[in-house]
């Protein structure tokens, strides 16, 4: 590339104008470098991150191998260690999280996008946008005072619905999966609308009219037209609320119970990865201890990768089948 | 005008400047639980003498063992004296040895919401050992009604709430609950932080009575001094005498005063379940870790003089803020240990 930048400028007649194109070819060469060198930056950050936690996790990798993954005794005093219970809870509840948040964002994203009326559409999405700034700690509050004491309040009703389960079975104390995971429903909520309204929106207004020009309705170009059209940034916005809820800390650390148990039942408190990270890490003696929630912190970053790749594949696969 | 503002400043400038020359700071890091009463402490002392700033960072007990043993503050804080194996690795690093000083005294006490009773329950050690343990579930259990004759107990589940975090509350409950029961400290065992055999998790003292209040028919244990100050009720314990004792500041006090007698000359001791019949069991010492040798000289004369301070003229301090004082004998003790430091 510069090779053949110089020869251009070699075939230009010498003078001023010449000295300025070479300016700006300069200038070319120099963002050039300096974008790459931010995108490189990312990945030396991303390799760093990974070779610390690698590093300093070494005690626990030699100790337990690879049984750490599927052990769930997590015991400091006996220095017995295994990340199952967590990576349990934190899988757990981002799927509550998806499972809430999916249907809502996106149904909220299609009707602020094309459905609602200008003036309503601004304003609410001034309000998600709000919402989607506010600190996690105060979802764990809402969590906490708002949340939980109306999932209380349903618990008989969920209970004569979907008793049979095992999802919803033994004592329910407010604290549990399921409150983790609707509050993770509440976070995430406000990322889905805003990105797949922003591409929703970015759909061509040809597009529209041509589904409409050929009789369809409304609903019929909106959901066999534009949303099929938008269907990759509507997916990204779904990663993108997936990572933040895996690793989700402070509000699921208020609501989930800490308990390092796996229980097939929502209502029963659970642990997730990020949690004991934060809860235990200021506070652990010992090599041995910190070297296992260091290994924690690489088994949630994998998590995060393997997941998210999972999805995208899914992704992928499906859209080829659907032909578009 | 603005001349004479410009003058002042100098002037102010140059006196700070100055002044900032032989501007001692001592830097500390370790426990939060007596977190208010240091930095009560250091303040008072530095209106004492302007010359000494006390920099201390509450990052928790085992924070501030990992720091003073890496040599990265002048003192650390515990609310659990240093293992043997933590002394060692000390030595190791160090080259020399690290001196305790107990500075006030703290208790756990247990709370709890259980519906229809608003009074102090009464708990006996094996009630609250039965509880954790998961072996009493219910607040009828015979061992509850037993320990509180005329109060109606509902035959409700009981719900454990502990803390989610490591900590050095945490700490002197396990202790307790571990000198009741053999089994306790053989399947769980005594540290900041354990595989709890049941209940929940909360964040600090306020993630545990924040879960208490909200959830009907759940126990926990707080630190005494978050009790008194958020007006917590709280329960009685029976100690080895049999008695069931209120936590207030006399009757931790009179736990460190019984096993000051046998006070070890390094002052790691565990005073819970102490013997006596005003005695509350559930208390324990914090302390102040210090390196047996400091190598600089204005450093170490601070150290030592402010340690007297603390041991004297500090004590007097401790109570506003409800923090329980160290009993005579023990004060003395230390001050002779102060010596100690090169």
């Amino acid at each position: 590339m510069a090779a053949s930048s110089t020869s251009a400028v070699k075939a230009r007649p010498p003078g001023r104008a010449q000295s300025f194109q070479q300016r700006l070819r300069a200038g070319d060469d120099l963002t050039y470098a300096v974008t790459f060198a931010a995108a490189l930056s990312i990945l030396v950050v991303t390799a760093l991150l990974v070779y610390e936690l690698y590093v300093h996790s070494a005690l626990s990798r030699h100790k337990f191998g690879w049984s750490f993954l599927v052990t769930r005794t997590w015991d400091p005093v006996a220095e017995q260690f295994g990340a199952l219970p967590f990576i349990y809870g934190t899988v757990v509840t981002s799927a509550i999280a998806l499972l809430i948040g999916i249907p809502l964002g996106v149904g909220a994203a299609i009707f602020l996008a094309e459905m609602a009326p200008p003036g309503i559409s601004s304003g609410l999405t001034f309000l998600i946008e709000l919402l989607a700034a506010v600190p996690s700690v105060i979802f764990g509050l809402l969590g906490v005072f708002v949340l939980i004491p109306i999932l209380r309040k349903l618990e008989d009703p969920i209970r004569s619905v979907l008793g049979w389960t095992p999802l919803f079975q033994g004592p329910f104390y407010g604290v549990s999966m399921l409150a983790a995971g609707v509050v993770l429903s509440l976070m995430i909520i406000p990322f889905i609308i805003s990105i797949s309204r922003e591409v929703i929106l970015a759909v061509p207004n040809d597009q529209r009219e041509a589904a409409l020009a050929l009789g369809a309705t409304r609903w019929e170009s909106t959901w066999r037209v534009v949303v099929p059209y938008a269907y990759k940034g509507i997916t990204g916005s779904i990663f993108l609320s997936l990572a933040r809820a895996l690793g989700e800390t402070m509000a699921v650390t208020m609501v989930i119970g800490n308990d390092p148990r796996i229980n097939a039942s929502l209502f029963a408190p659970g642990y997730s990865i990020a949690a004991i990270i934060a809860n235990e890490f200021a506070e652990a003696p010992g090599e041995m201890y910190t070297s296992a929630l260091i290994e924690l912190g690489l088994v949630l970053f994998a998590l995060t990768i393997v997941i998210n790749g999972a999805a995208r594949i899914l992704v992928a696969s499906t859209t080829e089948k659907g032909g578009s | 005008m603005t001349r004479n503002i410009i003058r002042v400043t100098l002037a102010v400038t140059l006196l700070a400047g100055g002044a900032a020359g032989q501007q001692i700071l001592i830097n500390g890091a370790g426990a939060t639980f007596p977190y208010p009463m240091y930095s009560k402490w250091f303040d008072s002392y530095h209106k004492k003498f302007k010359n000494l700033d006390f920099n201390y960072q509450s990052i928790g007990s085992s924070g501030g063992i990992k720091q003073v043993t890496e040599g990265t503050v002048d003192f650390g804080a515990s609310d659990g004296p240093m293992s043997d194996e933590q002394l060692k690795q000390f030595r190791d690093k160090r080259g020399c040895g690290v001196l305790h000083f107990p500075t006030v005294l703290g208790a756990d006490v247990p709370t709890y919401n259980v519906p229809g009773v608003t009074g102090q329950l009464n708990f006996t050690g094996e009630a609250l050992v039965g509880i954790f343990f998961g072996k009493i579930t219910k607040w009828n259990d015979p061992e509850l009604v037993k320990a509180n004759p005329g109060v109606t107990l509902p035959a409700n589940n009981i719900l454990v709430v502990h803390r989610s975090e490591g900590s050095g509350t945490t700490y002197v409950w396990v202790d307790y609950l571990a000198k009741i029961s053999p089994e306790w400290k053989q399947k769980v065992g005594v540290a900041g932080s354990v595989n709890w055999p049941v209940g929940v998790g909360g964040k600090g003292n306020e993630g545990v009575s924040g879960q208490i209040k909200q959830t009907p028919n759940s126990i926990g244990y707080v630190e005494l001094i978050y009790a008194v100050q958020n007006k917590m009720t709280y329960g009685k314990v029976k100690n080895l005498a049999g008695v069931f004792v209120n936590a207030d500041l006399a009757s931790v006090t009179a736990a460190a005063a019984k096993a000051s007698k046998t006070m070890p000359d390094d002052f790691r001791v565990s005073i819970t379940n102490a013997d006596g019949k005003d005695v509350y069991p559930i208390s324990s010492f914090t302390w102040l870790l210090i390196p047996e040798k400091i190598a600089d000289a204005t450093k170490k004369k601070a150290i030592t003089d402010f340690l007297k301070w603390m041991l004297t003229d500090g004590q007097g301090e401790t109570e506003a803020l409800d923090y329980a004082k160290l009993p005579k004998p023990v004060v003395d003790k230390e001050l002779k240990a102060i010596a100690k430091i090169q």
